[in-house]
């Protein structure tokens, strides 16, 4: 081994630790390695105990994701040659519990993604029938939400995210994001059934527009743009509500 | 499960230049409303008496107010400039397919913010 680099690894092991420790590796230094191929190395050759999350290796899947040196990272885009001060620091998504090591905790933002409906809703008689044909959509109509469904899930944003690290009630960036990439779906009707938890308390209200959520976003989702956005139609519902004195659509 | 929750420390917002920027524009806040609350007092100096309003601006004179004002500015400035810079996320804008870029959406608001202060100028200096 020519080359190496120190990697300062988070480890945690609910069964014997009360408290995290960090422990070091030293790894070769390659430069078309990425954090990931060091952890696995780590895991391969040095220590197998270590547990980390990982799947396609090609920024798609959305699992490798971890802070690298204090940065929401997707460890399979973050190359070792990027990072010049000799040592890597790796730690569990900021934002979320640790189960093990590397392994935080999806159930959170999973409920809540469930929660927004993120698919598409029709009217209780706006379903069409199979012989009718397809909804069909323009390329214009296309464009206005296509960002939005970029996103992998991948939770980098809630990481990034203050305010969820302060509240983590708070509905946060891709749960809000994708609800508003089917509110701005022509073919959907799904609108008035997720604001409940857009609009509510923890929704987009909470939301104080630090914008590092799209900063660190792998995808190019922009979800800091999407909840101002949801908060701008939420306004005009407001002020709609007191033109027409509340009435019913 | 056991689970371990990273703590989230008082200073997390001096961790990251981003976070810390961010929450300086958050406390500019104050500032456009603390200016807002003098011109209320302003407003009601000047509806109260001649003698009451001349006073104020002998005070506003002084280099403490002058100062102050200059402060003011700045943080007023850095609120509204940072506000401007992230309207185009907040307007999004579409022509057909293609998606009016963030700096034009910018620019029109600078330009809008240039026409209301020169109309303003106008309206003090040359009405």
């Amino acid at each position: 081994m020519s080359e190496s680099i120190e990697l300062e690894i988070f480890r945690y092991c609910p069964e014997k630790d009360a408290e995290p420790l960090f422990k070091s590796y030293q790894v070769p230094f390659r430069e078309d390695w990425v954090v990931l191929d060091a952890i696995n190395y780590i895991k391969d050759e040095l220590d197998g105990t270590l547990s980390y999350r990982w799947s396609c290796r090609m920024g798609v899947c959305g699992s490798c994701g971890m802070m690298v040196n204090g940065e929401p990272k997707l460890t399979c885009s973050a190359f070792l040659r990027d990072y010049s001060s000799g040592k890597i620091r790796v730690e569990p998504l900021q934002g979320f519990p640790v189960l093990r090591d590397l392994v935080s905790q999806m159930d959170d933002f999973i409920n809540k993604l469930t929660k927004v409906k993120p698919y598409i809703l029709r009217n209780e008689n706006g379903e069409k029938q199979v012989e009718e044909g397809e909804y069909l959509q323009s390329p214009a109509q296309l464009a206005k939400y296509k960002q939005y469904t970029l996103c992998i899930n991948c939770m980098l944003c809630y990481s990034a995210c203050p305010i969820y690290a302060l509240d983590s009630e708070f509905v946060g960036p891709a749960a809000i994001a994708l609800a508003q990439r089917y509110n701005m779906d022509s073919r959907d009707q799904g609108r008035k059934q997720r604001q409940e938890v857009i609009a509510g308390h923890e929704g987009i209200w909470q939301c104080t527009f630090v914008g590092e959520c799209s900063v660190v976003c792998p995808k190019n989702v922009d979800p800091a743009a999407a909840i101002q956005r949801a908060k701008v139609s939420s306004t005009m519902d407001f002020f709609k509500g007191i033109i027409t004195l509340g009435s019913k659509e | 499960m056991k689970t371990y929750q990273i703590p989230v420390s008082n200073t997390w917002w001096l961790k990251k230049k981003s976070y810390f920027f961010f929450v300086i524009r958050e406390m500019t806040s104050l500032f456009v409303a603390g200016y807002c609350l003098f011109l209320l007092v302003f407003i009601s100096k000047a509806a109260e008496s001649q003698q009451a309003y001349t006073e104020l601006l002998v005070s506003l004179k002084s280099p403490v107010s002058i100062l102050l004002h200059l402060i003011f500015l700045a943080f007023i400035l850095y609120h509204a400039i940072t506000w401007f810079n992230l309207t185009p996320k907040i307007m999004v804008l579409h022509i057909g397919e293609e998606k009016i870029p963030d700096g034009l959406i910018a620019v029109s608001i600078y330009i809008g913010w240039l026409a209301v202060s020169l109309i303003i100028l106008w309206i003090i200096f040359g009405g």
